[in-house]
Order: structure tokens, then sequence, then C-alpha cells
């Protein structure tokens, strides 16, 4: 189920201008792997070049290859909308769909697609949906209320669900705690490392002590100027990057020296 | 006013606050109307010396309020709130003046148009009724069926035009679209009753009298109301919903069609309501383009047909004998018409409320 992502030598472009240059990684299956840097840097742009979501941005592309499982996902004939089916994604803010109840924004995946599915079968599968996003307990009586009238972490755990609903290989979360308080966001790194048995996850975040909480792999991207592309500096185990990382710049970043 | 302001904006600025500002006094709670009856009495005395007169007295009476009140107030309150009270005179004027015509308006079509709003005049045509009785059956089906037909042909068009200028228009043709749209917006309605009987000249040949001439020039207007509206609506759709669903694997198209309308259907449903409300009373268009009838005619595609406007319009410039029946008939036809439009307004409201989204 879970999958390995390996970008090479990918540059990304938004028009004609060069926003991340020349990144080279691995992502292993079943692993969290967390992209850390300053603003501008190109890991969120990173992040969504890797389920083809940053296309919806006109005159955005990229260079190079991205491959899930071998398959390259920038190949001709590759649709970007089944890409996005194997690859989940969990937002910033939270998104639940303002029209739909909590049940059907955890159905949304499917029967947005109109797939045919018994309703018996749809049951079960929002129940796990929602069990495996830890919100099970608190929404099971509630089920037909709307999603907006959750709290913003409640939200964000219904916006996993339903991302998981849909059964991805793996799961990119952009910043995914920002908008959340300390107890809704502890809500979700729970959350994340069990998600970790049964996805692939890349994790965007600022924050760096939730990058060493989280993940077993840290990425750190870096810019060197305004309008700069973003380059990823150096990639390793996180206890390693948090402790003796072998670039000057990583060393200072996560000690708090900027950014 | 003794209070010790500082004179300059420096001094404001570089002294700090040691006291507390000290608070003048407040004009008492019946202060404002004591000075308005005061005003409009003193108005009022003086105008009895020389001559009544409504328009002068209303006038001078405001003039007087808000002066009165401003220097009360400047002198026990200090400027900052005299200037308040003032404004919220001068504003709450303005509003009672804007409000004063429509307030006119409907309290004299209701007078006028009591006198013949009965059964008969639901029921009834006007076919071979010369003076008094007869009623508008004809011209208020014709008004509901080509407005029908008009909704009909603008609002699939209008509402796609808006999907693709939102969603999909990028360059030089979603450019020229919003322009024609915005020319379209203020064209006069007499013109586009024209280009519906140009049009009708080269098909059918010249002179045709059809409800669905009327229908199309009434269209002509609705179009751009349609497609303003409808774009406002699906611009506030925020952009995470459609990320989020297409993060899910879901097309675009699905996604507009299933997120995106849905999440703005109360304010489209809303739009288009109004857009119907402000056709539905066009008269020059329908003047030139379906004429009038006395008889009942529920084809669009042969002969001409009443409509309410048109035929409010024809009782009142050329009525038969005795004249106080034909124009009786008028106001009451303007009056079925602000009915009309009353309840499409309350239908958009109710529209509205029923497909917000809900938080709870």
């Amino acid at each position: 189920m879970a999958s390995s992502i390996q970008a090479t030598d990918l540059d990304i472009y938004y028009g004609s201008f060069l926003a991340v240059h020349d990144v080279t990684m691995t992502i292993k299956p079943q692993t969290v792997t967390a992209l850390i840097g300053p603003s501008g840097c190109g890991k969120s742009t990173f992040l969504r070049a890797m389920n083809r979501m940053h296309e919806v941005i006109p005159g955005a592309r990229v260079e190079g290859k991205l491959e899930l499982d071998g398959t390259d996902l920038y190949g001709p004939g590759i649709d970007p909308v089944t890409v996005r089916r194997q690859i989940g994604m969990v937002f910033q803010r939270p998104n639940p769909f303002p029209t739909m109840s909590i049940y059907e924004n955890v159905a949304a995946g499917l029967r947005l697609n109109s797939t045919r599915i018994a309703k018996g079968d749809m049951d079960v599968l929002v129940e796990r949906s929602l069990r495996a996003a830890n919100l099970w307990e608190e929404v099971k009586d509630r089920l037909g209320k709307p999603g907006a009238g959750m709290s913003g972490g409640q939200q964000q755990r219904l916006c996993i669900a339903r991302a998981i609903a849909v059964r991805p290989d793996v799961l990119l979360m952009d910043e995914p705690c920002s908008a959340l308080d300390p107890i809704s966001t502890l809500a979700i790194e729970d959350l994340i490392n069990e998600l970790k048995n049964e996805y692939t996850i890349v994790i965007v975040t600022h924050n760096m002590q939730q990058a060493a909480r989280v993940s077993d792999v840290t990425g750190f991207f870096n810019i060197e100027g305004t309008g700069k592309p973003g380059k990823l500096v150096e990639m390793d185990e996180t206890k390693r990057m948090f402790s003796q990382p072998r670039e000057k710049a990583t060393e200072d970043y996560v000690s708090g020296r900027f950014g | 006013m003794t209070t010790t302001a500082p004179r300059s904006a420096e001094r404001a600025v570089d002294t700090p606050l040691t006291t507390v500002p000290r608070v003048g006094g407040v004009l008492p709670r019946w202060g404002t109307w004591a000075v308005l009856a005061a005003a409009a009495a003193l108005v009022g005395g003086l105008l009895a010396l020389v001559g009544f007169s409504i328009s002068l007295f209303i006038l001078a009476t405001a003039l007087l309020f808000g002066v009165a009140v401003y220097l009360w107030s400047r002198v026990i309150e200090g400027r900052r709130r005299a200037k308040d009270r003032l404004v919220t005179i001068t504003v709450t004027g303005a509003f009672l003046l804007a409000l004063a015509p429509l307030v006119s308006v409907v309290v004299t079509v209701l007078l006028k148009g009591l006198e013949r709003f009965d059964p008969m005049f639901f029921t009834y045509s006007m076919s071979g009724i010369l003076g008094p009785g007869g009623g508008a059956y004809h011209a208020i089906m014709g008004t509901l069926i080509i407005t029908g037909l008009a909704a009909v042909m603008s609002i699939p068009i209008g509402l796609l035009a808006a999907i693709y200028l939102v969603e999909y228009g990028r360059g030089r043709l979603a450019r020229a679209i919003t322009f024609f749209v915005d020319v379209m917006t203020g064209i006069p309605s007499i013109v586009a009753g024209l280009f519906a009987v140009a049009l009708f000249a080269l098909f059918v040949g010249p002179g045709a009298r059809l409800g669905i001439m009327g229908a199309i020039a009434l269209s002509v207007l609705m179009v751009p109301v349609v497609v303003r509206a409808t774009e406002e609506m699906l611009k506030i759709v925020p952009n995470e919903l459609r990320e989020a669903s297409y993060a899910l694997g879901v097309s675009k198209w699905r996604t507009i069609v299933k997120v995106v309308l849905p999440t703005a259907v109360a304010g489209i449903a809303a739009g288009i309501t109004l857009a119907i409300a402000r056709v539905i009373g066009e008269t020059a268009p329908l003047l030139i383009t379906v004429g009038l009838t006395t008889a009942v005619n529920l084809n669009p595609f042969a002969g001409r047909m009443a409509t309410l406007p048109v035929f409010s319009y024809y009782s009142y410039a050329s009525p038969g004998i005795p004249r106080e029946a034909f124009v009786d008939r008028a106001w009451t036809a303007a009056l079925v018409l602000i009915i009309i439009v009353l309840g499409l307004n309350l239908i958009a409201r109710l529209i509205a409320r029923v497909f917000a989204p809900k938080t709870r």
C-alpha cells in the first residue's frame, strides 16, 4: 500500500520563474519525511509538485523526474487526476466542504467521483476512516451535522479522514498544524505516528520541534536570496539532522541562528 | 468646554497621560427629540404667518434641527460628539429622503390599484369588453410565459458563461467576454427590443409580433445580469475548496458541478431571481415585439400577446370610455406586477436561506 517517491534533478517553474532547483531525494515507504526551511524556500511548492497540485496555478511546470514506485508521475499519458487519487493531501487551513455533513465529507472522495458503492460498505469506510483519524468517538453521534460546525482541530482531522478514505499510497501534509492550538496539534501528531504504519507521509512544517517529534527523515530547504530558486540543502535521518548536520546552513537553521 | 487640551499635535503625543481625560456633559436622552419638536413648532409657526408649504416646512425643520443639535452638543459634549450627532442626522435624513419615493410609489399604487383588485381581474381577459369590468388574465399569463421563456433561455447561457469566466477563462477571449458583458449590462432596453424585431424581420418577415420575440429581447437584457451575479458568487467560493476536491482525485468538471456550484448556489439562485425581477417589468421592448391583444393567447409562437406592463401602458395612454375603468385597470396591473416582483424577491431570500451552507 505505502509507496516510495523518487525525485531526480527536479526543477519547478512558475512561468519563467525557477522556484525550486535541482532536487534529488528518495522518500521511503512507511516513513514520515519532514520538509523544513525558511518561508519562500520552495518546500510547499515541492510538496505540491508531488501530486501535481501546483498545476492548478497557470504557468506552473516541472522539469526532471518524479517517480512513484518507479512510475514517472509526469510521464506522457499520466492523468494528474489519477495521480492525486494515489497521493492525497492535507492543507494548511482545514477545508471541509461547507455544503456537506461530516459523513458526506468523509465520503466525498468516492461520492464526487461517482464511484458506485453500497450504503453499508460506505458506512464501514466512513467509520474506518474516522477511526483512523481519531475522530470517530467525537463525531459518531452527529455524522449528519455539517463539518463546518466543529473546532479547527476536529476539522483538520476530518480533512485527514477525508484524505485517507480514498486509500492513497502517500499522504502529503502542508503545515497541517499551523492553524491549530497546541492540544489539537498534539492530536494530529499522534495521528501522524499511527498513520505511518500504513502510509508514506511527507509533511511540510515551520515548526522544528514538530519535525523532530514526528519525522524519521528531515529535508532542509534553503534559499540564497529573494528571487533565487530554493534548493534542498541536506537530507538525512531526523536525529542526525538535529544533532550533527553536515552543512553549516542546516546547523544555523535548526539551532535557531536564523529563520 | 474647559478641558486643558494640548494645543499642538506634538504635545499630544509627547505629554504622558497623567490624568484621565475629562468627559464632558451628555445631552439628555430626550434632547434630540425635544430639539426636533421645537424646530418643527418654530418653523410651523413662522410658515403659518406667510403661508404653509409642506416641502418648505420639512426642509427648514431639518436644517434648523441639524444646526441646533450641533450647536447644543458642541457646547455641552465637545466637538467630536457634536460632529457625530450632525453626521447621524445627515445620514438618517439621506436615508429618509431615499425612502420617500419608494413609500410614495407603494402607497399610491396600493390605493389606486386596490380599486379593481378583485377575482374578476384575475379570471377575465379584455375580450369583448368595452367599458368597465374585464380583467388582465391574458396579460398576467402573457407576462409569466414570456418572462419564463426569457429565463429558460438566459439562465443556462449566463450560468455557463460565468462558469467559463471564473473557472476556465484565461487571456483574450475571457477579457473580451467580460468586456461585452459589461457593455450589454448598459444596453437600453428599447435597443434589445429593436434587436429582436430586426432578427425576426430576417426570419419571418417584417411586422411580426410574437411572444418569443419579446422573450428574446428580455433575455438579451437578462443574460448579462445573470453572468455578473453568478460570476461574483463563484469568485467568492474559496480556492481551498477546489484544491481540497482536486487533492481527492476529483476532476475539474466534477469539482465545479459538485463542490463549487453547491457552495455558491444560494447566491446564484438569489441573483437569478433578481435578474428575472429586473426584466419582468420591462415595457419598451415588449411594446414593439409582442404588442397587445384583448384575448387570451397562450402560444408565444403565434400572434400577439398581452403583458402586464404593456397592458398597463395602453390602458392608461389610450383609454376608452368611461376613462376611469381603464385607468383603474392600469393601476391594478401595476399593483399585480409589483406583487409578482415582491414575490420573486421573497423567493430569492427563501432560496438563499434554504441552500446557504450551515454550521450547526
